[in-house]
């Protein structure tokens, strides 16, 4: 499911993309990991560390999403202006 | 249970619906185009939803009434384990960041409605487009069915609901009375309909878990209490199975299969026709990938919602129906209006969902069986009636559905549903993104997957069902418990490489391929992409 894997012919692994899929992969990671977070303490206000860290992750993954979103518009724009309009 | 019928409740509920009916039937004036009999105005809504409208429909579609009132009872019944449709929600908008985009792209230049257009014009074959669309429609059946129990379960705790003894007739009336409304809209409307009854619904939704969020706690003494009380009534042994009923964090034994479900029921998500008919609404590629930013915020308000399954069980609500948990919390803890505006909120999130599960397997019958067996040279006007048509008619059988068998049988092939549709991924991503894998190979794959998924699911005992006890199972070889679907899937991606490999070596014939590479990023705007699609028909005179 990583971006290197768009079948483009371009050269396709570049700093800002490695960062991209990172973004899009840390979630997967958090998340599978159930054994991480499979525990009842530190409490937050009453809510088990279980349930509030999942939570987290909700508003964590929003924004690696949207920072994954910016850099890859970035990316576009810069690769489109190299190539005169066409875009990936 | 309260005997008799809340009165406000029901009052307030009544009006939201008629409320919603009036927007339904004028939503076919929204946004009207010139072509108003082609699919994709009917089927698609023209083409041409913005970010905020695909946000709305997107969240009206993939958060249900019944994921409304299964995930709080799933909690309710067992704990964490239940609590495995966050990390779920969590993972589904980086996957989908990666792929829909190239989905909708596709489909814009070729004219494509449905999933299984994409992979007939992708691998020039009939076959595996066939099973796309089977697959889609079987999965999407009993999806509708659980819409209905959802109304259905809002309407017991009313009291409308009727009692075990009471005239049948009397008793599914008011269900009957919402599903002949939702189907005449929906005939009338196509997917503008559940687009603008989606602002209503998800309204409702976000005031009241605002509200019960904040109001239930206080009421309960704070989530301190909420959560020493559930895991005290968790820790006690259920009389079925001799074990706890379940624990505030998942042991040990259990973490496999909460990430494996987790995974797999994000991986599918999107395979479900009515999340693709939602996606291919939007009017840009751009819309898409700015709604994979801002779709989690309904993630949030499920983690909040799943909580309420807690608070019921602190509030000492005892329901024999775990379905009917979240209601009667909202009923025994609301002001009788409040209740009523709640009864709306989880009620009109059946209807969005329903009208567009019905139309996406409507254009799946229409465009992939229809037109592709039985009729090739039906004209735009023959497509649109034939899927206004079937999309009744698939409503009605969902309602013969929950009219005539017992509820269990309908969350068995939901269940079921989730593991078929996980099948069509290699097919449908993987075609997305390169056409290594051989047509054959991912029939067989697929093949592989529905066969090994069913029979896995078949073989669940629990104690109270003999079969389809559940979504997990032992892995082979691995030997801890996981979801079936998942484990289908990897069976399924093993056959399709290992038969990709055979078929190219002995060269099997590859089929046409109609899309191009720049198919896969061309944008509205893009030079050579028309801003307005022609009609879905003209596309497809291939």
């Amino acid at each position: 499911m990583s971006n290197q894997s768009d079948v483009t012919g371009d050269a396709l692994v570049t700093p800002v993309r490695v960062v991209i899929a990172l973004c899009l992969v840390a979630p997967f990671v958090a998340m599978l990991w159930v054994g991480s977070y499979a525990k009842p303490d530190p409490a937050f206000i009453g809510i088990p560390f279980f349930y509030w860290y999942q939570m987290l992750w909700v508003l964590i993954s929003t924004a690696l999403t949207m920072t994954a979103y910016k850099l890859w518009q970035r990316d576009q724009r810069a690769r489109a202006g190299k190539k005169g309009g066409a875009s990936e | 249970m309260k005997n008799g019928v809340n009165g406000v409740a029901l009052g307030v509920f009544i009006f939201f619906f008629l409320a919603v009916t009036v927007v339904g039937f004028l939503a076919a004036r929204w946004r009207k185009a010139e072509n108003e009999h082609s699919l994709d105005e009917w089927g698609l809504g023209g083409r041409s939803f913005g970010t905020w409208v695909t946000w709305f429909l997107l969240g009206g579609d993939l958060y249900t009434a019944y994921t409304f009132v299964a995930v709080p009872a799933a909690i309710y019944a067992a704990g964490a384990a239940g609590f495995f449709a966050v990390p779920y929600t969590i993972l589904v908008y980086p996957l989908i960041f990666t792929f829909l985009p190239r989905l909708w792209s596709v489909s814009h230049r070729h004219g494509y409605v449905t999933t299984s257009d994409f992979v007939r014009g992708r691998f020039g074959s009939k076959g595996l487009s066939l099973a796309v669309a089977v697959t889609g429609i079987l999965a999407t059946m009993p999806y509708i069915a659980l819409q209905l129990v959802g109304i259905q379960a809002v309407l017991d705790v009313m009291g409308v609901g009727g009692g075990e003894n009471t005239n049948w007739f009397v008793k599914d009336l008011p269900l009957l009375i919402a599903f002949g409304v939702l189907a005449a809209y929906t005939y009338s409307s196509g997917l503008r309909a559940p687009a603008l009854i989606a602002f209503v619904k998800d309204t409702l939704i976000y005031i009241v878990i605002a509200v019960a969020i904040i109001y239930i706690p206080i009421k309960l003494g704070g989530f301190d209490e909420i959560f020493t009380k559930a895991s005290h009534a968790l820790a006690q042994t259920s009389p079925l199975t001799g074990k706890p009923r379940g624990a505030l964090v998942p042991p040990q034994a259990g973490q496999w299969t909460y990430a494996t479900l987790a995974l797999g029921s994000a991986l599918a998500l999107f395979m479900y026709p009515h999340s693709v008919t939602a996606t291919l609404s939007s009017r840009s590629r751009e819309v898409i990938r700015r709604n994979t930013t801002i779709l989690p915020l309904y993630s949030l308000m499920l983690g909040l919602l799943a909580l309420l399954g807690f608070m019921a069980t602190a509030a000492g609500v005892k329901v024999q129906n775990g379905q009917l948990a979240i209601p009667q919390l909202f009923e025994n803890m609301f002001p009788d209006w409040f209740a009523g505006v709640a009864f709306a909120a989880i009620g009109i999130g059946a209807l969005v969902p329903a009208a567009i599960m019905s139309i996406a397997a409507a254009n799946l019958f229409t465009r992939n069986i229809y037109k592709e067996f039985l009729k090739p040279d039906a004209t735009a006007q023959q497509e649109t009636r034939v899927s206004k048509t079937v999309s009744l008619l698939v409503k009605v059988g969902a309602l013969v559905f929950v009219l005539t068998m017992d509820k269990t049988v309908a969350i068995n092939f939901q269940l079921l549903g989730g593991i078929w549709i996980l099948q069509t991924f290699p097919a449908l991503v993987g075609g997305l993104f390169t056409r290594w894998f051989h047509r054959w190979a991912l029939l067989a794959g697929w093949a592989v997957g529905m066969a090994y998924g069913t029979l896995a699911a078949y073989g669940v005992a629990s104690p109270t069902q003999k079969h389809f006890g559940g979504s997990a199972k032992e892995i082979p070889g691995i030997g801890e418990i996981g979801y079936i679907g998942l484990t289908a899937f990897v069976l399924n991606v093993v056959v399709t490489v290992v038969l990709t490999l055979v078929l190219k070596a002995v060269k099997a014939p590859e089929g046409v391929d109609e899309t191009k590479p720049e198919d896969y990023t061309a944008d509205a705007g893009d030079p050579g992409v028309q801003v307005e699609l022609p009609p879905a028909t003209a596309g497809a005179s291939h």
